[in-house]
Order: structure tokens, then C-alpha cells, then sequence
């Protein structure tokens, strides 16, 4: 039996806060525990597209940062391809590359520097490596031209297909993207959900896409979790899911979850 | 793909051009930077000049032996000043870049990491100390006739060793403080300025401060330095200095290392790489 990508038992996260509340005097600060992940079990097999969908504050981006290793859980554990995100960090980073709503680049540097610079980090000579940058960004529609210039010359579309660019460079075994197309122009957005089909064909790499487009989720996904509240409310592929709950869209299925639409959650969360 | 070695070598070059990419951008403001060494110096060089028309001469002061301890001290302290700060300023740079957690998720040692950051400011401090002391000896005459070079290099390359550990340990400040990080490193680079006799002997100091600039690795680097260019002292002569420089150096990097991986698990469990306020 193969190892699963991801092997997630009992993992819990709460972050404290020392806050004020409101009409108390400025010296007093009560310290708050956020719970962003309630006890989580999770087993993603290797290969093709698991969507985590929810809204903002729903988990989502904890369980990427807890499998990217950037956070520890506080319970449970945490495996991928059999390696603990804890205690074998560093073999778990060599698997694994992560596509950020936000790009993460030197923006004065151009994607050229940029990839070369994840290159090396990845253990890669830079041989060879322009070739290889030239070849990728060709694929995912980025003009030559766009390779030396700064970054932050780049549109937000651009600059998120640099970002995949460079992920597909240290050709990660698993894929974290969180919210990739978030905020990109309709173009773009296609540009990249073209991509996300071409690995889901390929089936060579194992991709968790955190998304909280239900189109997006319902086109590109093998399986998809919802999550609310750092609570898994459901798990299923999405035809599975519009018939479990006789709904016509991945948006109805977590009204008739939840009793709330996707928008209400946000615009709630943009209040608090 | 390489073996583990040559990664993690590969992953220190990578850091190192990573900074070089980064100031070849930003070259603008590096020649504003040199041109504010040139001029701290050049101000300490004239300065020293000035003490004679102040009426400070006669009896035992030499003019010239007081210039050249303050331009030494004004040289090494833009040095190791620099070298510090870089190495120091290796967290704060990727949270305003915004890069921090896809340098932390990358499959690299923090050893590496650090020790990447420290090889680009040692040879950037280098080339950009040499332009400095080209221009001061240049304009101030300096007469190294009585110096020993060698001396004075093997006190400075050991002065490298506790340096890049304190560095190391101030580093941590931005990784427990998203806020206010940055400007704690500014404070310590303040102090050592204050306590480690760089324009003065340390005699002058009041004792607690005395106290300080005993431990400051800064002192011995100074004063081997001086010993050396001023008194020309031989790196045999300089044995004991390179020895307590050495033994620093090796207590400050793994002491270093230790914090900062406390700093990195703390980081994690709190969700502090994330903010970058």
C-alpha cells in the first residue's frame, strides 16, 4: 500500500491573543485563545486535486501553513509522504512547494533572479536552469520578454504564474496553493485554472488547492472538504456532495451546512 | 539534483546571490551608503586634525598617533558595523520583502541560511571598507610605515568568528518581535558602539559600561587591530588577542544557533512568521 500525501490525526491549533475589550482601561488586556483548527483527521492519497473550501477564518490557510511547516500544531500529528511536519522538517520541505495568495518575491528582482535564487534553495545548480525557467513560464503563457524585468513591474496575474512558475522549478511531490487566483483579472484566473487541470490529468503531483471560489473548486477538484469555523463540515467529490445534499452548486451545499452564504461569511468577517 | 553537501553549498551560494542581486538594484542607495562611510570617516579624520587647533597638543599627545587610532577605529567600526547589521538584519530583510515563510519553508539549514546572509556582507564589507581607507589615505597622508598588515588581518578575520554569532543572536529580535525587532537590532548596535572603544580607550568609560565593553568581542578586535597598526605588533604578538577573539566565537555561534532554532520553534507554535507588522 503506498504512503498517503498527507496523513493529518487529531492536529488542533489555537493562536492567543492579549486583547482589550471594549470600555476596558488600556492596561488591561485579557489574553484570548483563537481555536483556527479544531481536532482534524485527514488522509489525502497521493495524486490529482483536493479543494479546501470556506470562508476567510475557516481553517484553511492554517492546514497549508501546518503542512508547509511554517506552523506546529499544538496536538496530533501531522505527516506527509510519511514524514512527521515536526519532527522531519526538513525531509518534508524537500517534498513540498507552496503557491501563495500573496507572491512571495523580491520585487525588485527580476523573475529571473527569483527562480534562480528558489533554484539553488532546492539543491539545483543554475545550469540549465534558464532553459528550464524559459520553458515553464512559456507554458503557463508569461512572454519572454517579462523574464528580466522587475517584478513588481509585473500585473498580479503575472506575477502569480511567476509563483507557479517557481514551484513547478523544484518540482515539489506535493503542491499547497492557497487561494492562487485570488484577485486576479478573469483572464488570468483562467490562465491559472488551465494549469490546475493539467496537473489534475497528469495526476503527477499531489495538489491541495484552498480556494473559496465554489466554481473554481466544482471545475478543477477530485475531492473537496468544507470547512467552517476550523470544523470539517463536509467531504466528498463534488458530484457527490450536490447529490448528498440535492443541491445544484458547491454554493448551496454549504448554505444548507451552514444556513449562510459564502458572501454573508465574508462581509461577516470583514465587519469583525 | 545534488547530494546533501553540495545542496546545502548550493543553498549558501544561493543566499549569498540572492544579496547580490538585491543590491545591484538597489545600487542607488548603495552609493549613497558608501558615500556616508566616506563621509564619518573623513569627519573623524578631520576632527583628529582639529584637536591640534583646539589648543590639545604639547606634553605627551601626538596628533598624529591620535588621528590614526580614531580613523582606525572609524574604519573598523564601518566594517564590523556592516557585517553585523547584515547578518543581524537577515529576518527583518524578508519580512519587508515578504518573503519570510518561503525562505522557512525552503528545504535548507538555518545554518545556511545565516551563514549565506554572513559570506555576502563579509566580502561586500570588504570591498566597500577598501574604497573608505583609499579615500582616507588619500586625504589624511596615513603612514602605515610602522604597521604590520599581517597582524592586523588575522586579529580582523578572528574578530569575524563572535562577531557573526552576536549578529546571529540579535537576528532572533525580529523573529520574537514582528513590531518591534528591527529596532531593538538598532539598540545593540548602538551599544556596542558605545562600549567597545572605538573612539576611546575604555578607561574613560564609567565601570559598568567599562564591564560591558570587557565583554564585547568589538574591544579586542579594536585593540589587536591598533596594536598591530599602530605598534606593529606581529600576528605571533597577536596569539592571546586571536585566542579570546576565537573562544568568543566559539561559545557566541553555537549559542547563536541554539536561540535562534528556540526563536524559529516559539515563531511557529505562536504564528509569528505570518505578520509582518
Amino acid at each position: 500500500m503506498s504512503v498517503p500525501a498527507i496523513d493529518i490525526q487529531g492536529v488542533r491549533k489555537a493562536f492567543k491573543r492579549r486583547e482589550r475589550d471594549a470600555g476596558a482601561p488600556w492596561w488591561r488586556r485579557e489574553q484570548k485563545e483563537k481555536v483556527a483548527l479544531h481536532e482534524l483527521d485527514l488522509i489525502v492519497e497521493a495524486g490529482g486535486v483536493t479543494g479546501i473550501l470556506g470562508p476567510n477564518g475557516s481553517g484553511k490557510s492554517t492546514l497549508i501553513r501546518i503542512l508547509g511547516t511554517l506552523l506546529t500544531p499544538d496536538t496530533g500529528r501531522a505527516m506527509v509522504f510519511g514524514w512527521d511536519v515536526v519532527t522531519d522538517a526538513l525531509q518534508v520541505r524537500r517534498r513540498v512547494n507552496r503557491v501563495s495568495v500573496e507572491a512571495a518575491f523580491f520585487k525588485e528582482l527580476s523573475p529571473w533572479e527569483n527562480m534562480v535564487y528558489a533554484s539553488r534553495l532546492y539543491g539545483n545548480t543554475s545550469r540549465g536552469t534558464r532553459r528550464r525557467v524559459v520553458e515553464i513560464l512559456e507554458l503557463l503563457g508569461l512572454p519572454k520578454d517579462v523574464i528580466d524585468q522587475p517584478m513588481k513591474q509585473l500585473s498580479r496575474g503575472q506575477q502569480q504564474k511567476v509563483a507557479i512558475a517557481r514551484s513547478f522549478l523544484t518540482a515539489p511531490s506535493l503542491l499547497l496553493m492557497d487561494e492562487p487566483t485570488t484577485g486576479l483579472d478573469p483572464r488570468s484566473k483562467k490562465e491559472v485554472q488551465a494549469v490546475l487541470e493539467t496537473l489534475r490529468a497528469e495526476r503527477e503531483i499531489t495538489v491541495l488547492l484552498c480556494t473559496h471560489d465554489m466554481d473554481e473548486a466544482s471545475a478543477l477538484c477530485d475531492r473537496v472538504l468544507m470547512l467552517d469555523g476550523g470544523r470539517v463540515l463536509a467531504d466528498g467529490s463534488p458530484d457527490e456532495l450536490r447529490a448528498r445534499h440535492g443541491a445544484a452548486t458547491l454554493e448551496d451545499v454549504f448554505m444548507d451546512l451552514t444556513g449562510k452564504t459564502l458572501e454573508a461569511e465574508e462581509a461577516e468577517e470583514a465587519v469583525t | 539534483m545534488i547530494g546533501l553537501r553540495g545542496s546545502e553549498m548550493s543553498a549558501l551560494f544561493g543566499f549569498a546571490e540572492r544579496q547580490l542581486y538585491v543590491y545591484k538594484r538597489y545600487w542607488v542607495w548603495e552609493v549613497v551608503w558608501l558615500f556616508y562611510s566616506i563621509v564619518s570617516v573623513l569627519s573623524i579624520g578631520f576632527l583628529a586634525s582639529g584637536l591640534g587647533s583646539l589648543g590639545v597638543s604639547g606634553g605627551s599627545f601626538d596628533l598624529r598617533r591620535a588621528q590614526l587610532y580614531l580613523l582606525i577605529g572609524a574604519l573598523l567600526w564601518g566594517y564590523l558595523s556592516l557585517v553585523f547589521m547584515e547578518a543581524a538584519y537577515a529576518i527583518a530583510w524578508e519580512r519587508w520583502e515578504g518573503t519570510i515563510e518561503y525562505t522557512f519553508m525552503a528545504p535548507v539549514r538555518r545554518i545556511t541560511h545565516l551563514m549565506g546572509i554572513c559570506l555576502f556582507a563579509i566580502v561586500y564589507g570588504l570591498a566597500r571598507t577598501f574604497i573608505v581607507l583609499l579615500v582616507a589615505v588619500a586625504i589624511f597622508d596615513i603612514d602605515f610605515s610602522h604597521a604590520d598588515i599581517a597582524g592586523a588581518l588575522v586579529v580582523l578575520a578572528a574578530s569575524l568568528a563572535p562577531l557573526i554569532g552576536l549578529a546571529i543572536l540579535t537576528s532572533v529580535l525580529p523573529l520574537l518581535s514582528p513590531q518591534k525587532g528591527e529596532q531593538m537590532s538598532f539598540a545593540v548596535q548602538g551599544f556596542m558602539l558605545l562600549v567597545s572603544g572605538v573612539y576611546y580607550p575604555l578607561t574613560v568609560l564609567p565601570w559598568p559600561l567599562q564591564a560591558a565593553g570587557f565583554i564585547s568581542p568589538l574591544t579586542y578586535a579594536l585593540a589587536g587591530m591598533r596594536r598591530s597598526l599602530l605598534e606593529g605588533a606581529t600576528a605571533a604578538d597577536q596569539i592571546p588577542t586571536v585566542g579570546i577573539l576565537l573562544g568568543m566565537g566559539v561559545v557566541l555561534i553555537p549559542l547563536g544557533f541554539a536561540v535562534f532554532t528556540w526563536a524559529e520553534r516559539r515563531a511557529k507554535a505562536l504564528g509569528l512568521l505570518k505578520r509582518s507588522g
